[in-house]
């Protein structure tokens, strides 16, 4: 993984995944170090992300190095009219590592191909959010002890979500059971489910998983947005099923842990958030580690 | 008859015939094969009949020999192109195109939020499907298919 960039989560193996998930679990017992010193970290911020830019600059300043970059298009040069191409091969010269988004998909694959030292794409438009993945996975195999046979539901916004459908490519790997539950407006697109037909893989689809729930080994939620629904009457009529709380979790297993992205509107009722089952924020903070262990590996430190 | 004047006006000596283009697909050919900038003489007929193409289009190229890679693009437009090589008036060889396994340029990316389609970044495609033709763009990862397929 030295020297490569991580664009897209199938750029890597499923060996390289597992390497990662490990490496992450020892900067989770020591994640202050200092294998860092000396290096510049720059963190390409074409358009704004904060919680995705604080989360890598933490992790990168825990493990001393240092960081320049920009946090949104506007107090760059990109506003004065620069080409990406222009902008990657400079920053290039004055780091060791670049860190991008940018709201154009394909952007990052197309800088890494101009850039002269490795890329981590943290977002290109629609398209992937790789780190995001593996730290979904990295929060899976720790709660579950494995990635293996697992029963994952995905919940939500199931066409647009580019998080789920990272995730669903790379839990391929794994020969898990999908259930995807959304409304109709927002089904798994076919492209999805043929690339799981081809694998041989299992998945249920369903508008409701209030009965279900009770064979799920992770419940992966996603935030449902209005502006996805061509007729507004849809949305108001679906956004309260998709909502998980406290009571739907009675009788689940004792291993469910339940997953966001963040940041959640109201697909998970608050009162959930004091249940053990409740995974989130431990999630966020596993990016921190996820991230460092992605960085350190790709400077050839780990 | 009237085929067989245009055939005997436009018979080659040495070069390549290309039969079977849909006539609509005419000028994409020409452009995807750059035939504007070559200085040999060449031929080109449109609205033939054709039994199975409704109308199609031919070209004939003196003293062109194409490369498989070279030709073998026009098979996105003109799928069921047959070629003749012909060397001293004879067809010396028949060989038919088949789309190739990756794409560079050509086509545009269908999703307008492509990098390809705001920057100036050559378009690179993975070829996913070769019958009803898709395009998984190797930059947004999204699937250009037959229906929306835009040669540049
Ligand atoms: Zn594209």
């Amino acid at each position: 993984m030295k020297n490569k960039s991580l664009i897209s989560i199938n750029d890597y193996t499923p060996e390289e995944l597992l390497k990662i998930i490990d490496i992450a679990g020892e900067f989770e017992k020591n994640s202050v170090q200092d294998i860092l010193k000396g290096k510049v970290i720059a963190t390409l911020f074409f358009e704004p992300s904060t919680r995705t830019r604080l989360s890598f600059e933490s992790a990168v300043n825990r493990l001393g190095g240092r960081i320049i970059g920009f946090t949104d298009a506007s107090s760059s040069s990109v506003k004065k009219g620069e080409s990406l191409k222009d902008t990657i091969r400079t920053v290039s010269n004055y780091c060791d590592l670049i860190v991008m988004r940018h709201p154009l998909e394909g952007s990052a694959r197309y800088a890494s191909e101009v850039a002269t030292v490795p890329v981590i794409n943290a977002g290109d438009g629609a398209n992937q959010h790789p780190t995001q993945c593996l730290l979904d996975l990295f929060s899976i195999k720790k709660t579950q002890g494995t990635l293996e046979n697992l029963n994952i539901f995905l919940v939500g916004d199931l066409k647009y979500g580019r998080t789920v459908h990272s995730l669903l490519m790379a839990m391929s790997n794994f020969n898990p059971t999908f259930n995807f539950i959304s409304p109709d407006e927002l089904k798994i697109p076919d492209e999805y489910k043929l690339f799981l037909d081809n694998k041989g893989i299992k998945y249920y689809e369903h508008s409701d998983f209030s009965e279900i729930i009770l064979r799920a080994d992770i419940v992966y939620m996603t935030r449902i947005q209005k502006e996805r629904f061509s007729d507004p009457m849809e949305y108001e009529k679906v956004k309260n099923s998709y909502v998980l709380n406290n009571d739907m979790l009675t009788g689940t297993k004792e291993n469910l842990k339940i997953l966001h992205p963040l940041p959640r509107v109201n697909e998970i009722s608050e009162d959930v958030d004091e249940n053990e089952k409740a995974y989130y924020f431990t999630q966020a903070l596993n990016g921190v580690f996820t991230r460092q262990a992605i960085i350190s590996s790709i400077l050839g430190l780990k | 008859m009237t085929d067989k004047r245009i055939l005997s006006v436009t018979a080659i000596k040495d070069g390549t015939v290309i039969d079977h283009i849909p006539a609509k697909s005419l000028f994409k050919v020409i452009s995807i094969l750059e035939l504007d900038t070559l200085n040999t003489q060449m031929t080109f007929g449109t609205n033939f009949n054709s039994k199975k193409l409704g109308r199609k289009a031919l070209i004939k190229i003196s003293n062109k020999f194409f490369k498989d890679e070279e030709i073998d693009k026009i098979a996105l437009v003109a799928p069921d192109a047959k070629l003749n090589i012909i060397k001293d008036y004879q067809v010396v060889e028949k060989r038919e195109v088949e789309v190739p396994d990756k794409i560079v340029g050509i086509v545009k990316c269908m999703n307008p939020n492509c990098v390809t389609n705001n920057e100036k970044v050559v378009t690179k495609f993975d070829v996913v499907s070769k019958k009803d033709v898709a395009l998984k763009c190797c930059y947004c990862e999204k699937i250009t298919d037959q229906e929306h397929l835009k040669i540049i």
